[in-house]
């Protein structure tokens, strides 16, 4: 956990006043609505098809359980009881009345929380790896580094009228679990040959209209000049980005029509004017932050403690733990991901009793850390492998116990036509009927990890480009047609999926969805070949054959 | 960006003007009464262009009440009812699709 320090707190607390001022204003026609967008939009507040929306940060993916227990309060006070986790570690409350929110804001204060950099065409909230600091093979904790850029760009006036949102991810582990090269900027964490910490920094990846994945600009940019180098980018950005056209802003657009040279050419020029400057960072920096996160007094546990190898004989235990449980750089704890995908519910979603009760169950099993990772799940980081069996009749009990993660109804989904005024089509239900489809988890497994995300419209809240079966809604004469597409991947080797064919209807999908996966069964050269490899082994042909022989 | 009231509006049989009120964000219709209603079934009901941007600058005016008003297409029934004109429409009046998880 990172603890605030007094200029944080006092930060979050006059954001909250500020916007409580704001929001009387408006209420009393003293703001125009033109006036009054950008300041909302700064905090985090939306406009959506039935209510207002408030997305709320939740940095690097780190949540305290007093925390969560906060953001349920929210949920029951003035939402309708629960929350919806995103693809860029935030939650939303989808019900929220205008007059209520500076009140929920101050409550959020209270415990460190707020909406800066959750909207609007800034900085956007940094995103990391939801197992940052416990992953094995780790090569050290990328929230360190979050956390400086976080510092640096909240509220910096350099960055807060860019002409588009901007949006940063970091990895330090060999499996990108964060997507970053689907981002603005993405950066790995890595060492120099003099073991010093340094990045490969990507830049111009993305989804929405046009997607790109993001190329490396820079093999290695040594730590103290992370900032330096990253503001070289935002001003090359800030200077050439088009402001002209909202489609044509962000930088992969940018990025793309000048070339990753020339690009690349303009950073390193603008890059040398400032990397001597006040922007180097000193250790001191680097080793204040580092103070801040506070780590678990981990116990020296056995690997296999007596009450795991008896609770191995029941099945349902074992199949959850061998889907959700993954390797702690500890050996005596576990990371435990904890599914928000439950068969038929909408994914991403927890109501408030949830999060209270996954809260009380981070105090008790691990060491009160959760985490919210870009695939709507959460993860409790620090559980004793001896406390396993107890965590999982827990969560069982709460409905939370699916053991789905990273198969095929583990599924990304925005929130879609249901929800949201830019949505051309529905999403949810859409995830829902595939979730009932394969609801059989031995189905599900024989199928292997195999991830479907969908959107509801073209700007790709579900990423849907980079699912291994993307799925995205469209309007056309007045329906809901989906676009399918296969072999896109979020990971280390990020590609974006090619389309199949032609659209098909809602109804449609699910049977499309089926077709396709008996395909990939009939056609893997052995159980080990994992859907995305069979696509990226035959190309889309094969499935394209199955799907519209008969349509 | 172009002002609503700029725009061309094409006009394909019955419309109304709709937006979000203010202090809450409900979906609402303005009135014949120039108002607003949170029921479609108050709404005030334009057939061609000049009677849809006369009501959406009255409704535009009125930028304390409601954000964001547009002109949505609607059915009206035999008996006088009015039926939202598509599914964006039918979800904002009847709510989303699913079942909410509480």
């Amino acid at each position: 956990m990172y603890a605030y320090d007094e200029i944080d707190r006092t930060l979050v607390n006059e954001r909250v006043s500020e916007f409580r001022d704001q929001v009387q204003r408006r209420l009393s026609g003293e703001l125009t609505e033109d006036e009054f967008k950008m300041l909302r939009l700064q905090n985090g507040v939306y406009l959506q098809l039935h209510a207002y929306m408030f997305r709320v940060a939740i940095p690097y993916g780190t949540l305290a359980s007093n925390q969560l227990r906060r953001l349920a309060h929210v949920a029951r006070k003035y939402d309708r009881g629960y929350g919806h986790f995103t693809t860029r570690q935030n939650i939303q409350f989808n019900w929220i009345k205008l007059s209520d929110l500076p009140d929920a804001l101050a409550d959020l204060a209270e415990v460190g929380i707020h909406a800066m950099q959750t909207s609007g065409n800034n900085m956007r909230n940094v995103t990391s790896d939801q197992w940052a600091g416990v992953a094995p093979g780790e090569i050290e904790d990328p929230r360190i580094w979050s956390e400086l850029i976080r510092q640096h760009t909240t509220l910096h006036p350099e960055f807060s009228f860019l002409p588009r949102k901007f949006k940063i991810a970091i990895t330090a582990s060999d499996h990108d679990r964060a997507a970053i090269k689907v981002h603005d900027i993405g950066l790995r964490l890595i060492k120099n040959e003099k073991n010093e910490t340094g990045f490969e920094v990507l830049v111009g990846g993305g989804l929405g209209r046009t997607p790109f994945i993001g190329k490396t600009i820079k093999h290695f940019v040594h730590g103290r000049d992370l900032l330096s180098y990253i503001e070289a980018i935002l001003r090359v950005y800030n200077q050439y980005g088009r402001r002209d056209n909202i489609y044509k802003a962000r930088i992969k657009i940018l990025v793309h029509e000048l070339g990753i040279e020339k690009f690349s050419r303009e950073v390193e020029e603008e890059w040398q004017h400032i990397r001597n400057s006040s922007l180097q960072i000193d250790d001191e920096v680097i080793e204040d932050i580092r103070s801040r996160f506070i780590y678990p007094a981990y116990e020296k546990l056995p690997h296999m403690p007596d009450e795991l190898r008896q609770a191995a004989a029941d099945p349902d235990f074992e199949a959850w733990r061998k889907n959700s449980v993954a390797a702690h750089k500890n050996p005596g704890y576990s990371i435990v991901t904890i599914s928000l995908k439950p068969i038929g519910a909408p994914p991403g979603d927890a109501t408030a009793e949830q999060m209270d009760a996954l809260a009380d169950l981070a105090d008790t099993y691990s060491f009160g850390e959760i985490r919210v990772g870009h695939e709507q799940n959460l993860a409790l980081p620090h559980v004793a492998k001896r406390d396993l069996p107890a965590l999982w009749k827990a969560l069982d009990k709460l409905g939370l116990a699916t053991p789905n993660v990273n198969l095929i109804t583990d599924i990304i989904a925005c929130p879609g036509l249901d929800y949201c005024s830019l949505a051309n089509a529905r999403s949810i239900p859409i995830a829902q009927e595939l979730t009932r489809r394969f609801a059989n988890h031995e189905l599900a497994n024989l199928i292997g990890r195999l991830h479907i995300n969908i959107s509801g419209c073209i700007n790709a809240c579900g990423h849907h480009h980079v699912g291994h079966i993307g799925i995205l809604g469209v309007e056309k004469n007045g329906e809901e047609v989906y676009q399918i597409t296969i072999g896109g991947r979020a990971d280390e080797s990020a590609a974006l999926g090619n389309l199949i064919g032609p659209g098909v209807k809602f109804d449609e999908v699910a049977d499309v969805v089926e077709d396709i996966v008996e395909a990939y069964l009939a056609l893997r050269e052995r159980p080990e070949e994992l859907f995305v490899d069979t696509v990226k082994r035959l190309g889309v042909e094969p499935f394209k054959e199955r799907v519209y022989a008969t349509r | 960006m172009t002002s609503p009231l700029q725009q061309k509006l094409k006009i394909n049989g019955s419309s109304v003007v709709t937006a979000n009120r203010t202090w809450d964000g409900v979906v609402v219709y303005r009135t014949a009464a120039k108002g607003w209603s949170a029921d479609l079934a108050d709404a005030a009901i334009v057939r061609n262009s000049d009677e849809a941007k006369a009501l959406l600058a009255e409704a535009v005016a009125d930028d304390v009440g409601a954000i964001g008003p547009y002109i949505a297409p609607v059915q009206v029934d035999e008996a006088g009812k009015i039926l939202p004109g598509n599914l964006r429409e039918q979800i904002r009046r009847d709510g989303v699709t699913i079942d909410l998880p509480v």
